[in-house]
Formats: C-alpha cells, structure tokens, sequence
C-alpha cells in the first residue's frame, strides 16, 4: 500500500488501466471486473440516499422509485431501453479510443452534428422512397458525427493538440453550428417558438421494434457494440490498436501506421455517436432543434467508464443508466427531488467508479482484512 | 467622437468593455488552474468548480446580504472540490484526467440540484467602481464600471509569476511538477503539495464563478457557464503556464466573448450563435498554432499527465 501510494508519478503518468490490453489477461478473473465497478456502485447509491435523506426524503423511497421508474413496469423498461440505445452509441464514442489511450469526451457534440447532417440527407432528398431516405441519414450521420470526432484525433496525431480538451471545445463549437443553422439556413419559418428544421416526414421516421415502444435505435446501438467488441478483440486491426494504446513507441517499431489507426477509429467513434444523433432525430423527435442537446453524450463518457471501455459490457451499463434517467421523472412527481438529482447521482457513480480503479489487484487484501 | 453618437465605435467599446467585464472568471480560473497544472496535475473539473461557485456565492449573498460572504462561500466550495479532485487523484493507478471529467459532470450536476430555489430570488450584486465619470458617453462609461475582483485578479497574476519564481511555496510547487522525485528527495510530500495546489485552485475557480452570478452577468441560472471552465483550462496550456501571460489570454478571450453580443447591438444577427462560439474557436486555433508533436511545449511542467 505505502510503496504505490507514495507513487504518484505511477497515478499521474498512466492512463485509464482498461487501455491497457494485458490489464485482463494479467489479473484473469472477470470476477474482479463486476465486483468493483459493482461495489462502487452501491457505494454511490448509499451516498446519494445519505445525500437525498439531508433533504428530508426517505432513501427507501428513492430507491424503490428509482427501481420502479426503471425496471419496475413493462413501460418503465420500455422507457429504459429507450434511453439506452443513444447510451450505447455515445459510449462507444469514448470507448473505441480509449482503446488507443485516448480519452475523447466530444460524443456531444458528434451527436449533434450527426443530427444535424441525418436531418439535412432526410430533407434533401424528400420524396424518395423511406428507405432510400433512411440509408442516407444514416450514412450522413455516421459520417457527421466520424469527421467531428476525427477532427480531435487529427489534431492531436499532426499538430499535439490534447485531444480531451479540443472535443471538449468541439462540443460547444458543434452546439453553435446547430443553433447557428437552425435559427438561420435550415429553419423551418413555421417553427415559431422554438427554432427547428423542417420535419423529416412520417414517412421516414424509423418507427419502433414490433410489440414494443422502444425503437429500432436500440438494435442499431447493440449490432454497433457488437461489432466494435469484434473489432477490437478479434480483428488484427483491433490488436494493432490495442498495440498502439499500450505502447506508442513498441507500435511505431513493429510498423505500424499509427496514424491511421488513430483516425479511422476516431472516425469509428464519431461516426457511432453521429449514429446517435440520426436515431434521436428519425425515430424520437423527427426534426433537429436545441432539444438534441440532452447530454447523452456526457452520460455516455460514464457509460464507457463504467463499462470500463469494454464495447460489450457498454450494453447493460448503457441499460442501468438509461435506467436511472428514465427514473428521474418519477422521482419528480412522487419525491419532488429536483430533476438535476439524476446528474448528480451520475457524478457521484463516476467519482466512485474512478476512486475504485485503485481497487484493481487488491481484492484479496480486501477479503483478507473484512 | 465625444458628441454622443458614436456609432460603429460600439463595437470595439464594447468589446474592451468585454475584455474587462468576461474576462475575470477566465482569469481566476486559469490562474488558479496554472497553479494546480504547475504542481504536475490538470484538474479539468474547475468547470464544475467554476458553477458550484457561481451557485453557492449567490445563495450564501442571497441568505446572508453580504455579497463579499458569497464570494468567500464560493472558494471554500472550490478549495472542497478542489480537496476531492486531490484526493481520489492521490489512490493509486487513479488518472486525473477522467477525476476531472466526473467531478465536471458532478460539480454541474450539485450546482443545479441545489441552485433550483435560487434561479428566482435576487440576491445582492458585488459592487462596481466607475472609471468612467470623465466621460459623457454612456457605452465608454458601462465599459469601465470595473467590479473589483478584475482588479485583484490583475494583481494576483504578477504576483503569482513573482511568487512562482521566487518563494519558498513556488519553488516546491515547481519541483513537484517537474519531477516528483526531486520534491521526494527534498524529503517534502508530493501528494501533499499538490493537494495543496489544487485546493488553491479551486479556490480561484470558485471565486471567478462568483464573478458570473454576482456581477456579470449577474444572476444564477442553469446557463450560466458553458465551457469558459474548460477554455480557461485550455488557455492555461498555450498560456505556457505562465501566469502574466494567463492575464493578457484571458483579456483576449473576454474580448472575443463580447463580439457577438456587440455585433448584435448594432444590428449584426446573422452569425451570432457563431459568434459566441469564438472563445472556442480561438482557444481551438491557438491550441492548434501552439502546440507541436515533434516536441513537448516550452514551460510544460514535465510531470504533467497532458503534454507527455
């Protein structure tokens, strides 16, 4: 203990354990990998209630509430799943790169642009078959949300621009692109109120999976994790990554173009955010205004964390999530809790889920001394 | 152009006025951020900082009427955040900069959750100093109507660049920074030191929140801050961790935040979502005419996890 916290070069210099590829073969034991992230979460449960009880609401009721609202009714889950699809996306957004040992947090802003290009494909080409309309809005948003996003990786690969801080400022550029093209160019002059574009038709919206509210977002969101654990744990492409992201200088010696791993996943990452943000518009809100702004692209920054950066684990953190957001409503109307206390519930998961990253490799001790 | 109407002349007024007035929490936060980063870690949580402290420096004035009180609440809920930041770096294997991403999400997420009974009271304001009683003409006078924690703030920079360079404080935080084996050898805790640091940074943070609720703009609202936290971060980096040159950055960027509401007032609409969007666009363009790949940035203390 005294030996490593006494390293602070060790804490500082390193990035997140998870993108480092031997990590889970060195520790075997996947017990360790839902144990934590577990524990860590029932301690952020326990924090929030001691936080909502200092206002006079009873913890109990929160957390039945909050199961209730999530997983406790057909329609709650319907709510859930919902919610998770955008999750998944915008998550994959930090955690493709992550792999590289990059930390991208622009899934925002990727989400918006995608919007924006899927709205602009779906109003072009008006009159075409839905189907024709649908495979270009979701070409324009993978292609939207990947150049934003690959805009960061470039810049940090050619110029040494820290990629953290610029999609962070990228998310607040793309938000001024959206408001600047919804108030101006694309506005629908009928949108009185509030600015919007035209609506993208009926017609062409995606429409839900048959028997359920939930739509088919949530299905391009799993083939999307899905895909993306096959290419990062069982493509040769992925192990150049995982390579480049344990050791830069190993990868560059063995051949490897670094550069382009760099930005094609970044462009993987962008494009499955921009996925996100054609799903809010063709089957949620069916035209692009300010509204798309509803920060899935910051819980998707914990979602990836959470997961620790595994695509498929992405999936039921994405669900537990979307959960507790979907649950936010119900804790209004019955608790009267504020409806930020879903963000801060999620800050208190994130800081928790950091903090027990030291837990890694120590659960022995743990057991040992309890 | 001393006979009232000044016309075009709005705009460059208003943009210095900008530079005075938009500024401060861009100063405070990246000074205090230059302090943290110069101890050898990035603390990108003082955009939550940066709103805790606009919310609690207005709720402690609103409840007290003392705005002065309110802006003290204000550091000492940074200095708290700050301890956080510090602590869960100081575990082991712990990255920084994701501590910083969580306590962003968590410092926003408190700020509103406990900001909701404020968003209608008024609370009491800081006051201002008119520099500007020598002159007729009301935009140069609303230009120079000065709030006086700028004024410290433009004091604090000299003085940390002396105290960097010449103190006791200042040489350890920069030993910690450049290599904290040295610091160790010097028999000193690193932790500590840097613990230290970020509480002194948060501290500033906090205070340059309490700049945008009791002044300018001068209420508090869930929009009250989006990014100048994180662009005060960034700035600190081309800034060379420089603290003087922290103060002329963050001029430029209170100015360039002023352009689009300038332009607006004299009929300029078109492009102004894209023009409140130019801090970021310039602190982008900076950030990429500044740094390099082929070599780390000049000033960049070593030990910082970002430059690598």
């Amino acid at each position: 203990m005294t030996a490593e916290a006494a390293d602070p070069v060790e804490a500082v210099g390193t990035v997140a354990p998870a993108a480092d590829p031997g990590f889970l073969q060195r520790h075997g034991g996947a017990i360790e990998y839902i144990l934590i992230p577990g524990a860590a979460l029932a301690g952020a449960l326990v924090v929030f209630g001691i936080f909502v009880a200092m206002f006079g609401k009873n913890p109990l009721d929160l957390y039945f509430y909050m199961y209730y609202g999530a997983f406790g009714t057909w329609f709650s889950w319907q709510n859930t799943l919902t919610r998770a699809a955008p999750l998944i996306l915008t998550a994959l957004c930090t955690a493709l790169p992550a792999q590289l040992g990059m930390v991208i947090i622009g899934g925002e802003g990727a989400l918006l642009i995608g919007a924006l290009s899927a709205t602009g494909a779906a109003l072009v080409l008006q009159g075409m078959p839905p189907l024709i309309v649908q495979i270009a809005m979701v070409v324009g948003g993978v292609i939207g949300g990947g150049l934003w996003v690959m805009l960061s990786g470039a810049l940090r690969q050619y110029r040494g621009v820290n990629e953290t801080i610029s999609s962070l400022l990228l998310v607040y550029i793309a938000l001024a692109v959206l408001n600047h093209l919804v108030e101006g160019a694309m506005r629908d002059p009928a949108s009185l109120n509030k600015p919007s574009t035209r609506e993208i038709g009926a017609a062409n919206m995606i429409g839900s999976i048959p028997g359920t509210d939930v739509h088919w977002g949530l299905v391009f969101g799993l083939i999307a994790a899905i895909a993306a654990y096959i290419l990062i744990y069982h493509t040769v492409f992925g192990f150049a990554a995982r390579v480049a992201g344990g050791n830069i200088r190993a990868a560059k010696i063995v051949g490897l173009n670094v550069s382009k791993l760099i930005l094609t996943i970044c462009f993987l990452a962008g494009g499955a955010a921009g996925l996100a943000g054609m799903v809010e518009v063709a089957a949620v809100q069916g035209r692009t205004n300010a509204n798309l702004a509803a920060g899935y692209g910051f819980t998707g920054i914990l979602v990836a964390f959470l997961a620790r950066q595994n695509p498929l684990a992405i999936i039921p953190v994405a669900i537990l999530l979307g959960g507790i957001s979907a649950s936010g409503g119900l804790l209004q109307r019955r608790l009267g809790l504020p409806d930020a206390s879903v963000l801060v519930l999620q800050g208190i998961i994130f800081v928790f889920v950091l903090a027990s990253d030291a837990l890694y490799g120590r659960i022995g001790f743990l057991k040992g001394k309890s | 152009m001393a006979d009232g109407s000044i016309g075009l002349w709005t705009v460059p007024l208003a943009v210095l006025g900008g530079a005075i007035r938009v500024s401060t929490p861009f100063l405070f936060v990246s000074l205090g951020e230059c302090i943290t980063e110069r101890s050898g870690r990035i603390n990108l949580g003082l955009e939550g900082t940066l709103v805790m402290g606009a919310m609690s420096a207005y709720g402690i004035s609103y409840l007290t009427g003392s705005p002065w009180l309110g802006v003290l609440a204000a550091g000492i809920t940074g200095a708290l955040l700050g301890a956080l930041h510090a602590g869960i770096c100081s575990l082991p294997r712990v990255n920084d900069i994701a501590v910083g991403i969580a306590l962003m999400l968590f410092g926003t997420g408190l700020a509103f959750y406990l900001g909701k009974p404020l968003i209608e009271p008024t609370a009491p304001r800081l006051p201002a100093i008119d520099f500007g009683w020598w002159s007729d003409i009301p935009q140069v006078r609303a230009a120079l109507r000065v709030n006086v924690l700028f004024l410290i703030g433009v004091a604090l920079a000299p003085i940390l660049y002396w105290a960097f360079r010449t103190t006791r404080w200042g040489l350890l935080i920069r030993t910690a920074g450049e290599s904290s084996d040295a610091a160790r050898a010097m028999g000193h805790s690193v932790l500590l030191i840097r613990l230290r640091a970020t509480m002194v940074g948060g501290f500033l943070a906090g205070i340059g929140g309490s700049f945008l609720s009791l002044f300018y703009p001068g209420s508090w609202n869930e929009g009250l801050s989006s990014g100048q936290g994180i662009t005060a971060v960034a700035l600190v980096i081309f800034a060379r961790w420089d603290p003087l040159l922290c103060l002329w950055a963050s001029l430029a960027f209170g100015g360039a935040a002023a352009l689009g509401p300038a332009l607006q007032s004299v009929g300029v609409t078109s492009g102004y979502h894209l023009f409140n969007a130019a801090p970021y666009i310039l602190t982008l363009a900076i950030m990429i005419i500044t740094c390099s790949p082929k070599r780390t940035l000049t000033g960049a203390p070593a030990e910082l996890s970002i430059t690598r």
